[in-house]
């Protein structure tokens, strides 16, 4: 397949006021310039940019579901902004614009945040009935299956960026969801990883109350086992949610002896809820580090990323946003920008014809982790480097020099098709 | 001393002389950009040495000369500015407009215009630099990095990183006439001498398009291939052609190798093993040796382009990213 071709100015959606303006100020200033250079033959040059037919851009519409996040207390340092995964949506179809000023397509954004008690399904029919065929989902597991269901028929792919549960990757999967969030087994995979690395070999797990804590707990022990690394001690947090309680939080003696005694290197802890997990460092009777969902993370973003060229997409978020990027908003940024790589890749604006194509081995794109990102054919999971991190700074990217896969490295991280029960190609 | 023994001391001597004298009439001062350092490294293309390091400019990135060696131009990304240095004497003379965050650019072949990429705005600005005037402003993709003047002038390329795209604008009326889609995050653009072919290298997408200007067609994709090293780390950036036409040499980033493609057959001859991710590229004008930034090693290797090995490292400022080196 050729990639290259032509595409005439000025393009359609270009700003021509601006351009006119700018060659207005062209001939008036730079005389001098413009007489140096005598145009030869071969050289490139057209001899005028003439203006043919340009048909109008072709509109992409992309919906968004997201769920209003609950009233934080009074202080909550790890408050969830308003407009997470919608603002790293934004950028995307911003920079999707950019590119599509030059191939004809536009591309618009249509968020719909859920009230608490809103039902998923129905709002995701009526993006549907709207002619939303391109739909990016920040929502937990049974919401996203709900939409799945709900949208059955109409020929809507699906983005899911908030749900990590491997189960949607493997007995629950669908033919027409892509997975842009990591799997919680890529997350467990990436950091056992490090520690292997590292040769942190004994470790302490200390799982949270939720179902999600379960969840995740299972993937580290699956991994641990993986990577021949030893989980010495398996024990549930049984103190209540003591690392958010923060205004009145005690140091309660019970907790703090909780980890006496135990020969680990490091402690694994299970808190996606950010409930107890950030009452442990420190806090521990041995000096002990702590890694898993507090500590050293695993993830797909961090504020500290700045190599491969994200500081760029850094500062262009915390332009628009104020803020900094989060892994959500990062996860919906590249949600959006897939369907914009696969659209001037592949030429089309066609939701089923984009869908096929980011299925298929040509499908791949730059998404500042240094490497392609692209998509697993059994599973439809994005396979991607997972960054490995303390609160500000990143402290290694997975996979890790050394895990070697025939395919590539990144499969290395989370169910390989082998195993995978899922099979979608 | 026996007499024989003198005879060959003057000999000896007699031939260092006479070796001194043919690369004095080669001596290059070359430049080194340290984006993290914030400084320039003046490096002897004699002696190999560094002569000094200087403080100047925040995040300094893309670095050029103007064709009189009168000149040195560099991008000083976080001053939002072009500094236009004297090369003798490292000050700054002039503080150009540049547009927001420069990343790097291209100067026209007769010394002016100066073509300018905004890498955080999406366009290329056109500044007279004999004015400091902002000639023209030229929307573009994403990211815009790479910037070739055709050697007639008549066609500038601007490669866009994000949106993968090789924009080509008509430097007379400033406007793009044509768009070729490349892969991955392209970095670098570089002309042939006699203008037919432009190569693009492309980053994540670990290739490097050798495209025909004229018919804006993709002739070529070269690939790479080094054992023991990871398709995912082969990382083309900057891109040099020999002047004859016959030989590339490309920068493969963190495989820390520079290849040497046959610009002819597009096969790679061998691959140089440099410093850590190396990313750009110069010839001295005699084109004896080729400088490299190797910006994770902080040093820049030199090869010796006849011999094709890789002759010396010397260390430079934190983190190298640009290299020029003076015409004369």
């Amino acid at each position: 397949m050729s990639l290259s071709w032509r595409l005439d100015w000025p393009g359609p959606g270009w700003p021509r006021l601006l351009l006119a303006a700018a060659c207005a100020v062209l001939l008036g200033a730079a005389g001098g310039v413009g007489t140096a250079l005598a145009q030869q033959p071969g050289g490139g040059a057209p001899q005028s940019a003439e203006a043919v037919q340009t048909p109008a851009p072709v509109e992409l519409r992309l919906g968004l579901l997201t769920r209003e996040v609950p009233p934080p207390p009074l202080y909550d340092l790890l408050a969830v902004p308003a407009d997470d995964a919608v603002a790293g949506a934004e950028l995307a179809i911003k920079d999707n614009n950019t590119t599509g000023q030059f191939t004809g397509q536009s591309y618009a954004l249509e968020p719909v945040t859920l009230a608490e008690d809103e039902d998923a399904g129905e709002a995701a029919r009526k993006l549907a009935d709207g002619g939303i065929k391109l739909l990016v989902v920040n929502l937990p597991a049974a919401d996203l299956l709900k939409v799945d269901d709900a949208v059955k028929g109409k020929g809507v792919t699906l983005f899911n960026i908030g749900a990590t549960d491997d189960a949607l990757r493997a007995e629950q999967c669908r033919a027409d969801v892509f997975h842009v969030a990591p799997s919680r087994a890529m997350l467990a995979d990436a950091l056992m990883q490090f520690l292997a690395m590292k040769r942190w070999t004994k470790l302490f797990l200390i799982v949270g109350p939720n179902p999600a804590d379960q969840l995740y707990a299972d993937a580290l022990r699956k991994s641990a086992k993986k990577f021949g690394l030893k989980i010495v001690a398996d024990k549930p947090w049984t103190f209540g949610p003591l690392g958010r309680d923060r205004s009145d939080s005690i140091t309660r003696s019970d907790a703090l002896v909780f980890s006496r005694g135990v020969d680990a290197d490091v402690l694994v802890v299970a808190d996606e809820a950010n409930d107890f997990g950030n009452y442990i460092p420190f806090r521990t009777f041995e000096p002990r580090l702590v890694v898993g969902t507090q500590g050293l993370t695993a993830g797909t973003w961090h504020p500290a990323q700045d190599a491969w060229g994200s500081a760029q997409l850094q500062n262009r978020f915390l332009r628009a946003t104020g803020r900094p990027m989060r892994a959500t908003d990062y996860q919906a940024w590249l949600a959006v920008r897939m369907v914009g790589e696969a659209a001037t890749r592949a030429k089309t604006a066609d939701p089923v014809a984009l869908a096929k194509f980011m299925r298929s081995p040509d499908f791949s794109l730059a998404a500042f982790k240094g490497v392609p990102v692209s998509v697993r054919p059994w599973d439809q999971q994005v396979r991607q480097p997972l960054l490995i991190a303390q609160p500000l700074g990143i402290v290694s990217v997975a996979p890790e020099e050394g895990f070697l896969h025939q395919r590539t490295p990144l499969d290395t991280l989370g169910m390989d098709e082998r195993e995978s029960k899922c099979r979608l190609n | 001393m026996t007499p024989t023994a003198l005879r060959r001391l003057v000999a000896l001597l007699a031939g260092a002389a006479a070796l001194t004298a043919a690369d004095a009439a080669s001596a290059y001062t070359v430049y080194v950009s340290n984006e993290r350092g914030n400084s320039i490294t003046v490096i002897d293309s004699t002696t190999l040495e560094a002569k000094q390091t200087v403080k100047i400019g925040r995040r300094p990135r893309g670095i050029t000369m103007s064709p009189d060696g009168k000149v040195l131009f560099l991008c000083a990304s976080d001053d939002h500015a072009v500094l236009a240095i004297d090369p003798a004497t490292l000050k700054v003379m002039r503080k150009l407009k540049s547009g927001p965050d420069p990343e790097l650019f291209a100067l026209h072949p007769s010394g002016n215009p100066l073509y300018i990429a905004n890498e955080d705005d999406n366009q290329v600005t056109v500044l007279d630099v004999e004015q400091n005037k902002v000639v023209a402003q030229v929307p573009v993709g994403t990211e815009p990095e790479g910037m070739a003047v055709s050697p007639d002038g008549a066609t500038l390329v601007a490669t866009s990183e994000t949106t993968s795209m090789a924009h080509f604008i008509d430097t007379k009326t400033n406007k793009i006439f044509a768009n070729v889609l490349v892969d991955a995050r392209p970095r670098f653009a570089e002309f042939s001498k006699d203008g037919k072919r432009l190569w693009v290298s492309a980053e994540v997408g670990g290739t490097v398009s050798v495209i025909d200007p004229e018919t804006r067609k993709i002739i070529h994709k070269v690939t790479f291939q080094i054992p023991g090293v990871s398709k995912e780390a082969i990382q083309p950036v900057g891109v040099r052609l020999t002047k004859d036409g016959k030989t590339a040499f490309v920068a493969l980033g963190p495989a820390n190798r520079v290849a040497v493609v046959n610009a002819e057959t597009f096969e790679v001859q061998k691959y140089l093993l440099v410093g850590q991710r190396v990313w750009q590229l110069a010839f001295t004008p005699d084109e004896k040796l080729l400088f490299t930034t190797n910006g994770n090693s902080n040093d820049v290797s030199v090869i010796d382009v006849q011999d094709l090995k890789v002759v010396k490292s010397i260390k430079v400022g934190g983190a190298p990213w640009g290299v020029v080196v003076s015409p004369q």
